[in-house]
C-alpha cells in the first residue's frame, strides 16, 4: 500500500528525442488512476518509468515515500501486467504465478495458498497445470493478473491490457479489473488509448499528449470540461464537435455577446445539440443531414452546414427516420457551449450575465 | 492445408524440370551409396585380381576390431566436445550481441567469417597457430610451462582438432541462437526482472528454457557436422594420429580404403556411418516439432 509521487519527470533519449517534458503527477494510495492519450504521447514510456524499466533521465519517482529512481525493477515492489501478457511460455499457470515468490524465497506453503486464493479469485483454478499456449485470449489475461495479485505488490501497473481482447471480453474484464482493484485497495496505474476504458476505469483520469499532461480529474469533470481543443476532441466518443466561430458567423448564426471576443473555436457536444428547440436560451443552426448511424439505442445523425468544413454529430436517442438532404435544425443551448481561446487552443470560461 | 496449385498445360515438362536435380541425386548420391552398400559385401584380394561375395563378413570383422572400436569412441569423444565448446561460445556470443544495440551488425558480420572458410584451410590454420616448431600457440603455453606437441600427445591432438573444428561451427551456431534470442519478446525478460528474477537467472529459468528448440535442433546439427564435415579438419591437421587417437569415423573410411585399399571394409564403414546419419537425421525431424514450447 503505497501512493506514488512523480516529481518533473522528464525522459531523453539517446539521440535527443525528448518522450516526457515534465511531469507531476500524484497517484494517492489505493487509487486507479487511468493515464490515457494517442500513440507516441508518452503514456507507456511514464509506466515503464515508474516500472523502472526505463531509466529516468531528470526528477524523481517515489513510491510508498521512498525515492526509487535508481532502484531495479523488481525492488520496487510493483506488478506489471503487459499487453502481450508475458506469460512465460514454458511453465505452467501454477509455475508463472509462483515464479515471482518464489525468486523472493516466499515460502513454498505460503506460495501454494496465495495461487489458490488468486485462482479461486480469478476462475482459473481449472487451468493451473496448463501451459499458456493452451489458453484463450481471456483466461491468459486472468492469468496474467494473477501473477499481479500473488506478489501482493504496493502498486498494479497496467500497460494496455485489453487491447488484444475482443470487443464483449475487454468490457468484461474492465468490470472484473475495476472490482479486483477495488477489492485489494492497491494503488493501481493504468495505460489505455481507449477512451471509454479510461472513463470507466479511473478514480482519476489524466490526458496525455507529446509529453506533457493534457489536463487531469474525475473522469466526469474532464469529460464535463475539458480544458483544451486537444481534451475535447480526444474525450468522448464521437469527439466533441469543434467549429471555428467565423465559420458560424459567416453562416448567419446568432452567437451569445457572452462568449468572449478571444475565442476562435466553439466545442459542442453531440449528445448537446439537439433537434427540438429547448426552453433556455440556444443558439439555431440550420443543416442538411448527410447520414444516420443507427447504433439501436440512439442514432448518430451527421448534419451538413453550409460553409462548416466538417460534419456536426448530433446524438439523438432511438431512430432517427430522415433520408439524406432532408433539412435540419439544430439548437444548441448557451450553458452547453464551450469555448475555446483561437490563440492557445485552452478553454476560455463563458463570462455570466451579472 | 493451403497450398499453392501451378497448373501445367503439358503433362511431362513438371517431371523435365526437376529431371535434373534427380539425375544429380541419383548420380551423386544414390548410385555411390547403392556402391558402397554392394561393396560392403564384397572381398577383394591385394591386386584386385579376384573378388568374392562375402555376405556380412566386412561388418563381423569390423566390429571386433579394436581399432574400429576405438575409432567409434574417438569419433564420439570427438562429436560430444565439439558439440559442446561450438554450441556453448556460440550461446555467450549470442547473448553479448543481443545486449548490443548499434554495434550488433558489425560483430554479427565479423562471427559469421569462419564458417566461409574451408575445412582443410581451417585445419590449416589451426595447425599453424599450434605448430610445435614454429606455432605461437604452443610458444606461449611453453611460458606456462606446458610442453604442447599434438604429434605426440593424444590429448593434446584431440583438443587441436576440437578447438578447429568448433572453430568452424561457432558461427552457423551463433547465428541461430541469435535469432532465437532475438524473436524472444522482450516483455518476457521485463516480467521476469520485475518478478525479481536478476540477469543470471532470467538467462537461465526464462531465456534458455526458450532457445531448448534451437538448442536440440543445433545439437542434431553440430554432431552430424562432428562426425561427417570433418575430414578436411582432421586431414589438415593430425592425420588421425597419433596413434590412432583421432582417428574419426570419416577419416578411418578413407584410411582404410585409399591408402589401405581394403575396399570391403571401408565400404561397410560408410555404410555404418551412412545408418548413423539416417538415425540422427530421423531424431530431428521426429523430435523437433514437439521440442517447440510456444
Amino acid at each position: 500500500m503505497a501512493g506514488i509521487e512523480i516529481k518533473n519527470v522528464r525522459k531523453t533519449y539517446a539521440g535527443g528525442v525528448e518522450a516526457i517534458k515534465g511531469i507531476d503527477l500524484t497517484i494517492p494510495d489505493g487509487k486507479l488512476v487511468v493515464l490515457v492519450g494517442p500513440s507516441g504521447c508518452g503514456k507507456s514510456t511514464l509506466l515503464r518509468m515508474i516500472a523502472g524499466l526505463e531509466t529516468i533521465t531528470d526528477g524523481t519517482i517515489e513510491i510508498g515515500d521512498k525515492v526509487v529512481n535508481k532502484l531495479e525493477p523488481a525492488e520496487r515492489d510493483i506488478a506489471m501486467v503487459f499487453q502481450n501478457y508475458a506469460l512465460y511460455p514454458h511453465m505452467s499457470v501454477r509455475g508463472n504465478l509462483a515464479y515471482g515468490l518464489k525468486n523472493r524465497g516466499t515460502p513454498k506453503v505460503e506460495i501454494a495458498e496465495r495461487i489458490e486464493e488468486a485462482a479461486r479469485i480469478l476462475e482459473i483454478t481449472p487451468f493451473l497445470d496448463r501451459k499458456p499456449r493452451q489458453l484463450s485470449g481471456g483466461q491468459r489475461q486472468r492469468v496474467a493478473m494473477g501473477r499481479a495479485i500473488v506478489r501482493q505488490p504496493k502498486a498494479f501497473l497496467f500497460d494496455e491490457p485489453l487491447s488484444n481482447l475482443d470487443a464483449k471480453l475487454r468490457g468484461h474484464m474492465r468490470v472484473e479489473i475495476r472490482r479486483l482493484q477495488r477489492t485489494f485497495k492497491t494503488t493501481a496505474v493504468y495505460v489505455t488509448h481507449d477512451q471509454l476504458e479510461a472513463m470507466t476505469l479511473a478514480d482519476k483520469l489524466v490526458v496525455m499528449n507529446a509529453g506533457r499532461i493534457e489536463q487531469m480529474g474525475k473522469p466526469l469533470d474532464v469529460y464535463a470540461n475539458p480544458q483544451s481543443l486537444f481534451v475535447a476532441a480526444f474525450m468522448g466518443s464521437p469527439g466533441m464537435n469543434l467549429i471555428a466561430v467565423g465559420e458560424l458567423q459567416a453562416l448567419g448564426v446568432g452567437l451569445p455577446d457572452a462568449i468572449p471576443a478571444s475565442t476562435g473555436t466553439l466545442g459542442l457536444r453531440p449528445e448537446d445539440v439537439t433537434l427540438e428547440a429547448p426552453a433556455e436560451p440556444h443558439i439555431v443552426i440550420d443543416a442538411s443531414l448527410d447520414a444516420v448511424e443507427l447504433v439501436g439505442s440512439e442514432s448518430l445523425v451527421y448534419a451538413r452546414a453550409q460553409g462548416i468544413e466538417k460534419d456536426i454529430v448530433v446524438r439523438t436517442p432511438g431512430i432517427h427516420p430522415g433520408e439524406p438532404g432532408d433539412a435540419l435544425t439544430l439548437h444548441v443551448a448557451h450553458s452547453a457551449l464551450h469555448c475555446f481561446e483561437q490563440t492557445t487552443g485552452r478553454k476560455v470560461e463563458i463570462q455570466r450575465a451579472a | 492445408m493451403q497450398t499453392k496449385r501451378t497448373t501445367f498445360t503439358n503433362r511431362g515438362l513438371p517431371y523435365a524440370l526437376v529431371l535434373p536435380q534427380l539425375a544429380i541425386t541419383a548420380i551423386f548420391f544414390l548410385w555411390p551409396a547403392g556402391q558402397a552398400f554392394y561393396q560392403s559385401f564384397l572381398r577383394q584380394d591385394a591386386f584386385g585380381f579376384r573378388t568374392t561375395f562375402v555376405w556380412l563378413d566386412n561388418y563381423e570383422r569390423l566390429f571386433a576390431d579394436p581399432s574400429y572400436l576405438n575409432s567409434l569412441w574417438v569419433t564420439a569423444i570427438f562429436a560430444i566436445s565439439t558439440t559442446v565448446v561450438s554450441i556453448g561460445l556460440a550461446l555467450a556470443l549470442a547473448a553479448a550481441v543481443d545486449r548490443m544495440i548499434r554495434s550488433a551488425r558489425a560483430y554479427t558480420t565479423l562471427l559469421v567469417w569462419p564458417y566461409a572458410v574451408a575445412p582443410v584451410v581451417a585445419g590449416i590454420l589451426w595447425w599453424f597457430m599450434f605448430n610445435p616448431t614454429i606455432g605461437i600457440l604452443p610458444y606461449i603455453l611453453d611460458q606456462f610451462g606446458y610442453d604442447w606437441n599434438h604429434s605426440l600427445s593424444r590429448l593434446d591432438a584431440m583438443v587441436l582438432i576440437v578447438l578447429a573444428a568448433s572453430w568452424k561451427q561457432i558461427s552457423y551456431n551463433f547465428l541461430f541462437f541469435l535469432a532465437g534470442l532475438q524473436s524472444i519478446p522482450h516483455s518476457l525478460t521485463e516480467a521476469a526482472a520485475i518478478d525479481g528474477a536478476g540477469p543470471v537467472k532470467r538467462f537461465f529459468t526464462i531465456i534458455l528454457p526458450l532457445l531448448s528448440p534451437t538448442t536440440f535442433f543445433l545439437m542434431v546439427v553440430n554432431v552430424v557436422y562432428a562426425m561427417f564435415d570433418t575430414f578436411g579438419i582432421v586431414h589438415g591437421t593430425t592425420e588421425g594420429g597419433p596413434a590412432q587417437s583421432t582417428n574419426i569415423l570419416v577419416y578411418k573410411v578413407y584410411n582404410d580404403g585409399f591408402i589401405g585399399l581394403n575396399l570391403g571394409s571401408s565400404a561397410a564403414q560408410s555404410v555404418v556411418l551412412m545408418s548413423i546419419v539416417v538415425t540422427l537425421t530421423v531424431i530431428q525431424f521426429r523430435y523437433i516439432e514437439r521440442r517447440v514450447e510456444y
